[in-house]
C-alpha cells in the first residue's frame, strides 16, 4: 500500500515546494529592502494585468512548454537531458535555414517544414549523446552538458563567420523574408472580435506548443511505445524480462525529447525574433528542468508548470524595471523550486509521509 | 612563433590552468567519495562574488579569500544536505547549487554595490600580487633558464602555486593516508565501509567540505588574482571544464593536472591567437573553444581508453534495504 494518496504526491508535494519556494524569495526580497507584497502585486499587475502582459507570459511559457515537454519525455525513460538548451539552440539553426534559403509561398508550409526542421536538428544533437548512453553507457548528464557548449561554441562559428550578412557586425542572419512570419495572437484573434495587444510576441507556436503538450500524453500514457518508456523508467530488469530493448528505449526517448526541446525555436526564432541571434535560448533549456519537475513530467503539470515560469519571467521583467530587484532574482526562484521539487523532494515527502500515515492509523 | 611568445603563452598557460586545476581537485574529492558534483561552476562563483566583495569592503585579500571559501563551503552544505541527508539526486542539486549562485550574487551585488551586478575594481592589498621567487631578478639575464625561471616559474600569486603544490598532496592523502582509503572506499563500496564501523554520511560529508573549500579558493583567485573584481556569470563554463578534465583525468590527481594544463593551454591560445592558421587551414577560435568539451565526450565515450567513474557515484547511500 502507498504511504500517501496518489493526489498528495501529485498536487500537494509541488505545491508545497513552490509555497516554500515562494516564502523564501520573499525573504530574499525582504533582504535588499524592498516589500515582497508590493513586488508580487507589480508582478501580476505587469503579467497579467494586461493583454501585453499575458501576450509575453504566453510568449515565455510557449518556450517553457516546449523544454518542459523535452524533459518530462527523457525523465520518463529515466533519461535526464540537460541538454535542452544545446538542442533548442540548433533547433534554431533548423528554422533559420529553412527559412532563409527557400522562397515559401505561405507561412504554414513554412511552419511545416520549420517544425520538422527544427526537430530534426534538435533530435540530432540529442542523439549523439543518446547513442553514448545506450550502446558505450557514457553518463548522459556528463555528455548533454558538454554538448551544450560545443552547440554553443558551433552557433557562435555559423553566425559570426558563415551566416552573418556582409558588412554586419552583428552576429545574427538576416532577418527572415516577410511571408515566413508567423501570426502573432493579436491576428489570430482579430477575426473574432477579441482585442489583443499588438506588441506582445505571443504567436501560433503557442497552439503548436499545446498541441505537442496532448500529443506527448497520448504518446506515454496510450502507446505501446509510451508503455515502454515508463516500464523502462521504472525498473530497466524488468523492461528487459519484457523484451523491452534499452537501446532503442534510449535512443528513441532521447530523440523525442531533443526534437522536442528543438522545436522550442519555431517560437523564439521564427515567432518572436524572425532571425536567429545569439544565445536566442537565454536559457529556457534549463528553465525547462524546473517546468518537468514542478509539473511531475505529466504533459498537463508542464503545461500549468510552463505557465507559472512565463509569469515568472515577464513578472520579474516588470520587477527589474520598476524596483531595484535585478531579474537574476528569476534565477534564483527558478534554482529555489529546482533544489525543492528536485533534490530536496525527500525533505518535504518524509513530514509529509508521516502525516499520512498516522492519519490513517487514527482511523484504523 | 619566438622564444618569448611561447613562454608568454605558457605563462598565461599557468594562470589560467589554477582554477581549472583547483576546481577539478574538488570535484575529485566529492566524486572520489561518491557524490557527482556539477555545481562546481556555482561555488566558484559564489566565492569569486563574496571574496572580490569582501577584499572590496575589508581592504584585505585574505578576509575576501575567507569569506569567498565561506560562501562556497555553504553551497557545499546544501549539495550535502539534499545528496547525502535527503537523498535526492545529486544532478539535480549540483544544478540548482549553479543556478542560485548565479541569481544570487547578481542579485547581492547590485544591492551592495550598485553597478549593474559587479564588484569595484579591487586595488593593492584587496588583490593577490605577485611574488617574485628568490634570485629571480638574478637569473633574468641567463639565456633560455632565466626568462623561464624569472617569467614562467616566478611572479605568480600565493594561489598558483598553492594550486600546484594541492596535486601532490591529493595524491598523498587519497592514496597514501588511511582517510584517503575510506575515502575512495565509500565512493566503490560504501556498504562495506559502512560495515567496517565507518560513517559513510560522514566521510561523505567531509569530502564534499573538502571539495567546497577547494571551490572556494578557485573562485577567489579569479576574482582577486586573475582579474580585479567580480563581474556577472565571471566563472564563464570553468567550472564545467574543470568537469571535463576530470573525467578526462579519469578521476586520477597527476591525471588531473595534466588534462588541466592542457584545457588552461587551449584557452591561453584561444585568448592570445584567435583564428589559428595552419599552413591554409584557418582554425577558428571557436574549435578552441569547444575542444576541451569534444576531447571529454570522445575519452567517455571509450574510444580513447575509458573513463570510469567511482562504482557509487550518484548512488545515494541507503543503509537499510
Amino acid at each position: 500500500m502507498d504511504k500517501m494518496p496518489h493526489w498528495a504526491d501529485v498536487i500537494l508535494i509541488p505545491l508545497i515546494s513552490l509555497i516554500l519556494a515562494a516564502f523564501l524569495s520573499a525573504l530574499v526580497i525582504l533582504a535588499i529592502g524592498e516589500n515582497p507584497v508590493e513586488a508580487l502585486q507589480l508582478m501580476v499587475q505587469g503579467s497579467l494585468g494586461s493583454t501585453y502582459g499575458w501576450g509575453y507570459t504566453l510568449y515565455y511559457a510557449t518556450n517553457f512548454m516546449f523544454t518542459g515537454l523535452a524533459v518530462a519525455v527523457a525523465f520518463h525513460a529515466r533519461m535526464f537531458n540537460i541538454g535542452g538548451e544545446g538542442q533548442a539552440m540548433l533547433g534554431g539553426l533548423g528554422v533559420a535555414l529553412v527559412c532563409l534559403y527557400v522562397p515559401w509561398p505561405h507561412w504554414t508550409i513554412a511552419l511545416v517544414f520549420a517544425i520538422a526542421a527544427s526537430a530534426a536538428f534538435g533530435a540530432l544533437w540529442a542523439m549523439i549523446p543518446a547513442y553514448l548512453q545506450a550502446a558505450r553507457g557514457s553518463h548522459i548528464v556528463i555528455t548533454t552538458i558538454m554538448f551544450n557548449f560545443i552547440a554553443s561554441a558551433f552557433l557562435n562559428y555559423m553566425l559570426v563567420n558563415v551566416m552573418r550578412p556582409a558588412g554586419s557586425m552583428d552576429p545574427a542572419t538576416e532577418r527572415f523574408p516577410e511571408a515566413v512570419n508567423l501570426p502573432t495572437l493579436h491576428e489570430m484573434l482579430l477575426p473574432f472580435g477579441i482585442q489583443f495587444s499588438k506588441a506582445a510576441p505571443v504567436n501560433f507556436s503557442l497552439v503548436i506548443a499545446i498541441l505537442a503538450c496532448i500529443l506527448v500524453w497520448v504518446l506515454i500514457w496510450r502507446t505501446r511505445l509510451g508503455y515502454e518508456i515508463r516500464a523502462y523508467g521504472h525498473s530497466e530488469p524488468g523492461a528487459l524480462y519484457a523484451g523491452i530493448s534499452p537501446f532503442k528505449i534510449i535512443m528513441i526517448s532521447m530523440l523525442i525529447s531533443g526534437g522536442l526541446a528543438g522545436m522550442m525555436a519555431i517560437n523564439n526564432v521564427m515567432g518572436e525574433a524572425e532571425r536567429l541571434v545569439l544565445n536566442a535560448t537565454e536559457g529556457a533549456g534549463f528553465i525547462g528542468i524546473a517546468v518537468a519537475l514542478m509539473g511531475r513530467s505529466h504533459p498537463f503539470g508542464v503545461f500549468l508548470a510552463a505557465i507559472l515560469f512565463g509569469f515568472l519571467y515577464q513578472g520579474g521583467a516588470e520587477l527589474a524595471l520598476w524596483t531595484n530587484i535585478p531579474r537574476e532574482l528569476i534565477v534564483v526562484i527558478q534554482a529555489l523550486v529546482i533544489m525543492l521539487t528536485g533534490a530536496l523532494d525527500n525533505m518535504v515527502r518524509m513530514p509529509l509521509e508521516k502525516l499520512f500515515l498516522s492519519m490513517r492509523k487514527g482511523r484504523a | 612563433m619566438d622564444f618569448i611568445t611561447l613562454i608568454q603563452v605558457l605563462d598565461s598557460t599557468i594562470r589560467l590552468t589554477t582554477p581549472l586545476l583547483l576546481a577539478c581537485l574538488a570535484g575529485l574529492y566529492s566524486e572520489r567519495a561518491g557524490i557527482f558534483d556539477i555545481g562546481l561552476e556555482g561555488k566558484m562563483l559564489a566565492s569569486a562574488f563574496l571574496s572580490a566583495a569582501i577584499a572590496y569592503v575589508s581592504g584585505s585579500v585574505w578576509l575576501g579569500l575567507l569569506a569567498g571559501i565561506a560562501a562556497s563551503v555553504l553551497l557545499s552544505a546544501l549539495h550535502g544536505l539534499a545528496s547525502i541527508t535527503f537523498r535526492g539526486n545529486q544532478l539535480i542539486s549540483g544544478l540548482a547549487v549553479t543556478m542560485l549562485a548565479q541569481g544570487f550574487t547578481v542579485l547581492v551585488a547590485q544591492d551592495w554595490f550598485q553597478q549593474g551586478g559587479r564588484t569595484p575594481s579591487l586595488t593593492g592589498a584587496g588583490r593577490f600580487t605577485g611574488i617574485t621567487l628568490p634570485f629571480a631578478d638574478a637569473l633574468e639575464p641567463v639565456p633560455v633558464i632565466g626568462p623561464i625561471y624569472a617569467e614562467l616559474i616566478s611572479g605568480h600569486s600565493i594561489l598558483v602555486y598553492l594550486a600546484f603544490a594541492m596535486v601532490p598532496l591529493t595524491w598523498w592523502i587519497l592514496f597514501r593516508t588511511r582517510f584517503g582509503l575510506r575515502l575512495r572506499a565509500v565512493g566503490e563500496n560504501p556498504a562495506a565501509v559502512d560495515t567496517a564501523g565507518i560513517s559513510v554520511t560522514g566521510l561523505r560529508y567531509a569530502a564534499v567540505l573538502i571539495c567546497g573549500v577547494l571551490c572556494g579558493i578557485a573562485g577567489a583567485y579569479l576574482s582577486t588574482a586573475l582579474q580585479a573584481g567580480f563581474v556577472k556569470d565571471m566563472t564563464a563554463g570553468r567550472g564545467y571544464i574543470a568537469l571535463a578534465a576530470l573525467i578526462f583525468a579519469k578521476w586520477r590527481p597527476w591525471h588531473a593536472l595534466w588534462s588541466c594544463l592542457l584545457f588552461g593551454l587551449l584557452q591561453a591560445v584561444a585568448l592570445r591567437f584567435q583564428n589559428i592558421d595552419l599552413g591554409g587551414i584557418v582554425i577558428p577560435v571557436q574549435v578552441m573553444d569547444a575542444l576541451p568539451y569534444i576531447l571529454t565526450v570522445v575519452i567517455l565515450a571509450g574510444f580513447v581508453g575509458k573513463a570510469i567513474p567511482p562504482r557509487a557515484g550518484g548512488e545515494p547511500y541507503v543503509k537499510e534495504r
